[in-house]
Formats: structure tokens, sequence, C-alpha cells
């Protein structure tokens, strides 16, 4: 028995044949998925959110999660951010050879047991093996859709003035604890990665208030990037305090000692929400009640002066620009 | 204590804030040296909380900005030696010399690695015996300590495919250099606290004793700046000048012993180039005779083209506190983060990248 993933296993013959039966089939079996079909039939109704991202995180293995956990978190939290409950996932795996069956199966397993929490199913997949170089060890990608409930109208684009701006937690965990295992640059710390599927919270959320304006997970460029994002899209700007913003005091410390701003370091279990002014405590308190949003606050609100532009009231009540992330986060030299 | 929320308090930068605004009467500018406090204080909007009164101005303590284009020409025409690995702190990268960068270079192929310790670098070079590697030694006395350390680590361990091109800079010269050019006027300097932890406190007297200028050494976070205002303040207000130390956590008046010996032990005083001031005596850092052998200069013949400047840029007026981002034409039009024309726009520590970043320090 191979312990090793070999580039046969790529190949549509024998051993692709029974990768795809023992390692995938097997591990995320599902009536849609079990008939081993081209493609997935289902039947829908309503308006439909569709999205697609590939996970290319290294390490593979991080504190608090793996590519396999992040591959379905990051696809349900984007269908998330439309509202949209998700259903079903397609799951594409393109490994380095000489990646380790029990690597694989560790992997495997953790999407198994994201999509159950998630309640979402893995309905179609792909695997191709690729020589060694050409990937590193493992990168997935996901497409995933969902069904958006009636009268729900959310999008990046719907901020209005007067808006508060709630955060479900404290941010930077994730980019912290991945970072803490990457070579050359390893630090202990006791940080997790906040990786989690946020259709539960979402839909909690929308119980509380359906006219919930835009929905966004700060993820790569962090909150900074993705309030940006939604300043530019709805033609405002967004005030935001920095008292208010939750962030552990180890996310602060490792930022300190590799000259990060946690503003930009990356999160995956993270939902910004805006909100108009009168919903605002009522869906607070609903973040507050689950579990990924025990730490949630209101940490500003949008405003129509200056358009496009993020503004943040220091912990020392003066006022500073909160530009997008421009080109990779890199330590200081001296 | 934690040492950073402690130093983020609202409540003691408020009583700071209004200690300086009652105590300021007399016009004054403090220029902080180094592009860590410049990042403190536009990150935290400090210029917004002061007194009409004072006037804060960024001086040179940028280690990248610094770096003539000749030196960076150096550097990349290294890279383009066969058999040669380019290792370096990553915020060297995109800093453009005066006709490509490293980023370029590493892209058509030239094998440059970022590294985040000078150790780092030793193992790439213990583990690629048949290639040289050449660390790019670029920093002040915070840097160049841990680069010593690594050329006798290569030494001990056998290394010898080990080199480093020293590019090393000192604190004190420039700081001289810029009072004696008389183009600025201060009344007082917000000392470098990681420089000082290596130097203390002592090489900063001749500024307070000399050119009557008080001085105070700053930590980095938005507290210790305020305090180090306060205090400069008040010298200024009681017409007195002297070296004081508002970072005492990180800072001894002797500064760190070992680290000093191990300096002088690999290093000796040299004339340096620096971007906007030229060559300045006593400013660098060489390698000892004794190393020589590790000294990437003395060991690659280093062809370089006269080094040309960025037209248009001002850095160099910027570095010596003349002139702010807000005075150059191509800032945040032609130069941006992204396509940085001069390095004040790339360090992460450079003044326009603060300007860029936090906005002009008055609130956006």
């Amino acid at each position: 028995m191979v312990d090793k993933i070999l580039l046969a296993h790529g190949s549509g013959g024998k051993l692709a044949h029974d990768l795809v039966e023992k390692s995938f089939v097997k591990a995320l079996a599902n009536p849609l998925l079990d008939k081993l079909d081209d493609s997935a039939v289902f039947d829908v109704s309503g308006k439909l959110a569709f999205t697609t991202d590939s996970y290319v995180v290294s390490p593979i293995f991080f504190p608090g999660g793996d590519i396999g956990k992040l591959a379905v978190c990051g696809t349900v939290n984007d269908l998330a951010t439309s509202g949209a409950k998700p259903l079903y996932l397609s799951l594409s795996f393109i490994i380095e050879e000489g990646l380790s069956f029990r690597e694989l199966e560790k992997i495997v397993a953790s999407v198994r047991e994201a999509c159950g929490e998630a309640r979402v199913k893995i309905v179609t997949g792909d695997t191709k093996v690729v020589t060694r170089g050409s990937a590193d060890k493992l990168f997935i990608n996901t497409a995933g859709v969902g069904v958006i409930p009636e009268g729900i109208d959310i999008s990046g684009s719907n901020a209005k003035p007067r808006d508060k701006v709630i955060l479900n937690g404290a941010i930077g965990d994730h980019g912290i604890a991945v970072v803490s295992k990457r070579e050359g640059l390893s630090f202990a710390t006791k940080l997790k990665s906040d990786c989690a599927p946020l259709g539960g919270l979402v839909a909690d959320m929308l119980k509380a208030s359906p006219s919930i304006h835009a929905l966004r997970d700060p993820t790569r460029g962090g909150l900074a990037s993705s309030l940006n994002e939604l300043a530019q899209q709805s033609s405002v700007s967004i005030r935001i305090e920095e008292k208010k913003i939750p962030v552990r005091e180890e996310v602060l410390a490792a930022c300190e000692m590799l000259g990060f701003d946690p503003l930009y370091v990356a999160n995956e279990g993270k939902m910004i929400a805006i909100v108009p002014p009168e919903d605002a405590d009522k869906v607070l308190k609903t973040i507050r009640q689950n579990k990924y949003g025990r730490d949630a606050a209101i940490i500003g609100e949008v405003t129509g002066e200056k358009v496009g532009r993020v503004v943040m009231k220091t912990v020392l009540g003066s006022h500073r620009i909160v530009d997008m992330l421009t080109g990779d986060l890199l330590p200081r030299i001296c | 204590m934690k040492y950073i929320t402690e130093f983020r308090s609202s409540e003691l930068g408020e009583g700071l804030i209004s200690r300086i605004q009652q105590c300021s009467q007399k016009p004054a500018r403090f220029m902080e040296f180094c592009g860590g406090h410049t990042v403190t204080i536009f990150r935290y909007g400090i210029r917004q909380l002061l007194p009409p009164t004072i006037e804060m101005v960024s001086g040179p303590g940028c280690p990248i900005c610094v770096t003539a284009n000749a030196d960076l020409d150096k550097a990349i025409a290294l890279s383009q030696i066969p058999g040669v690995i380019i290792t370096t702190f990553g915020d060297m990268l995109k800093v453009p010399g005066s006709r490509s960068s490293l980023e370029k270079a590493k892209a058509e192929g030239a094998e440059v690695q970022t590294v985040y310790s000078t150790m780092d670098a030793l193992d790439i070079a213990e583990a690629n015996r048949d290639r040289s590697v050449v660390f790019l030694g670029i920093g002040f006395e915070t840097t160049a300590p841990t680069i010593a350390a690594s050329i006798l680590q290569a030494e001990e361990r056998g290394i010898k495919n080990y080199h480093v091109l020293s590019l090393h800079k000192v604190c004190p010269p420039v700081i001289k250099a810029l009072l004696d050019s008389g183009e600025v006027e201060l009344q007082g300097l917000v000392c470098p606290g990681h420089v000082s932890a290596i130097i203390g406190s002592h090489p900063w007297e001749f500024i307070a004793q000399e050119y009557g200028i008080p001085c105070v050494i700053s930590g980095f976070e938005p507290l210790d700046v305020l305090q180090c205002v306060e205090m400069l303040t008040e010298q200024v207000e009681k017409g007195e000048s002297r070296v004081e130390i508002a970072y005492k956590r990180g800072v001894r008046p002797e500064g760190n012993i070992m680290a000093l010996k191990l300096m002088e032990r690999v290093f000796e005083p040299s004339p340096a180039l620096w971007r906007g001031m030229g060559e300045i005596a006593g400013s660098g850092l060489k390698i000892r005779s004794e190393y020589q052998r590790f000294d990437a200069e003395a060991d690659f013949d280093i062809k370089t083209e006269p080094a040309v400047e960025h037209k248009g840029c001002i850095c160099g007026d910027i570095l010596r506190g003349v002139k702010t981002p807000a005075d150059c034409k191509l800032f945040g039009k032609a130069c941006t983060p992204e396509n940085p024309v001069g390095p004040c726009m790339v360090s992460t520590e450079g003044s326009c990248s603060a300007y860029y970043l936090y906005g002009d320090g008055h609130g956006g």
C-alpha cells in the first residue's frame, strides 16, 4: 500500500478511481454525490447565489483549522454575504505528488466536519495530481450555490448614510495564526484561526432584521480593505472608532513584532454588517447570542461626506484615513 | 503589564495632550528622527492633537529611504552575478535603484530570497555550499549587531560562501551633518528608540551640549511619543537642553554593551552615502580587514553604471526635513505604494508611505 499520493492517482485510471471512492465519496457521502455522475442534478427554487474561491494557504495545517475547513467556510461565508442559505458545494483538489494519505484524509475529514456544521453538501468534485513543484502540497477550489430568502436585498452597494457598522468579533486571529506557523517566521502563540462557517449566524441576523443593507467577510486585506470596498461600492464614507474594534492582546503583540496593522490582517470567521440605525441594537443582540458573535460590537457608522473614504477616530481622539491594503504585509527591518 | 494597551490608553493620552497644551508657549519645531516615530505620529493622528505652537517634522531615520541609488545599484548588480543568491529583509525588494529593483531582477530570473533573520541567510548559505549567498546589510545600529553576529557565526560554522554587502549606517553623524547644513532649525529632537537601545544615550549628548537642542529618546507607542513631546516642550519652556530617556523600558544610558562589542569587533567606521545628503564621514560601517573574506564588496567584482536619480522625486529633500510629501508633484499620482518612484513611498517607515496611508495628518 502506497502511503503517498502519486501522479497515477490523478490519471483517471484505477488508482484515481480508488482515491475518489475511498478518500472522498466515502467520507463525504450524500445521495447527490454518491451517484458519481459528471454533474450533480438538484432542484432549487428562488433566487440563487453562486460563488467560487480557490485556497492556497501555506501551511495547509494551522492552529484552529486546515485548508479543508477553510475551503468550506470561505465559500459558505461568501454565499452568506448575499444573505443566501448555502446549500451545495463543489470540491476540487489539485494535489502535489508526494502528499501523504494521512494528511489528505485529515483534510477530507475536516471538510466533512465543516460541511456538517454549515449544513451544506459536497455534490461534485475533481482531483488532479501535479508533479512536485507545480503546486505546494495541496490547492483546493470550491464553488457553491445557495438560495436567497424572499424579501432579502443585500449588496455591497446598498450602504446608506446613518447605517451602523457591526462586526461579530475580534480581528486578525486567522492571519496571525497562519503566520505563526510559517517557515522562517514561526513563533509560539496560543492563538487559533477564527475560521468558521457563518451561514447560521447570518440566518439569525436576517431573522432579527430582514433589511440589513450589506454584509462582507473581511478575509485577505482585513477589515480595512473590506470597509474601503463597501465605501467605494456604495459611494459613501465610513467612520469607525479604533476603541470599539475588538482585537485580542495576542494579535496586538504579534502585530507589533511583525510590523503589521491588525486592520489589515486576514480573518476567516468575521462578518461586517451594514445595518439601518433603527435595527442596529436588535441585530447586535442577536449576533452576541451566537457562538461566533460573543464579542460583536458596533464599530462605526456610514456617512455621506467624502465619498469612498474610511476614516478612523484613533484611541487618542484624532482622526486618520484607513486605506486599502497595498501589496503584501511585510515585516519591518529595523 | 503587557506593554501595548497601556501605552495606547485614551485617558493617559488626554492627560498628556492637555499638559503639552498648557505648557507650550514658545513656538518650537521638533524633528522625529526615526521613521518608526513618523508612522506612530500619523497612525494616531498626533499632529492634530498638538497646539499650534508645536511643529513636527520628519527626519532621515528610515534605513531603506536613505540608501543611495548607487548602493541599490550595487545590490542589483550582485544579483546578476551567476551563482549568487541574494538574501534580504523583505522591505528592500520593491525599492527602485537607478534602473531596476530587486523585485524586477527577481522576476527576470535573479535569485533573491526574503529572510526574517540574518541566521536564516546563514542557513541558506550552509544548504547551498556551491553558491555564494550575499546578505544585504541595510540598517542602522539596530540591525548591525545581528549582522556582525552572523559573520562571527559563519566563521565558527566554517561557512565560507556567506557574504555581506555592508551598507550600514550610524545615526549621530547624520544628525550632525543635518544641523551643520543650517537648512532646518530645530528646537528639539525625538531621538530614535531602537537605535538608542543599542548605543545608549551618551552619543546624543553633543546635540544638547554643542547645539543647545533638547533631546529625548522615545519609544514607539502613541503615549511614548506624547510623553517625549511633553518632555521636549518642558525643556524648551525652561530654556534647557539635556538628553533625557523617555523610553526607559528599552534604553539604558550605556546602551547594550554586548551588541556594541560585537559591532566593534566586526565593523569599523567609514564614510557612507546618504540619499539627499551625499557622503557623510564616519556615518557608515565597513567590515574590518580581519573579516574581509565575508565582505561582498571585496570578494566580488561589482560593476555598476553611474547612478541616476529618479526624475521629479524629492525623497532627498523630504529626508532632510526641508520638504514634505505634499510638496512633491509625483506624490499620489505617479508615485504610489503600488508603483513607487522613490524609496520613501516603499518603506513602511517612509514619510511618503505614512502620508499616503494615513492621510496628511489632519484627519483626511
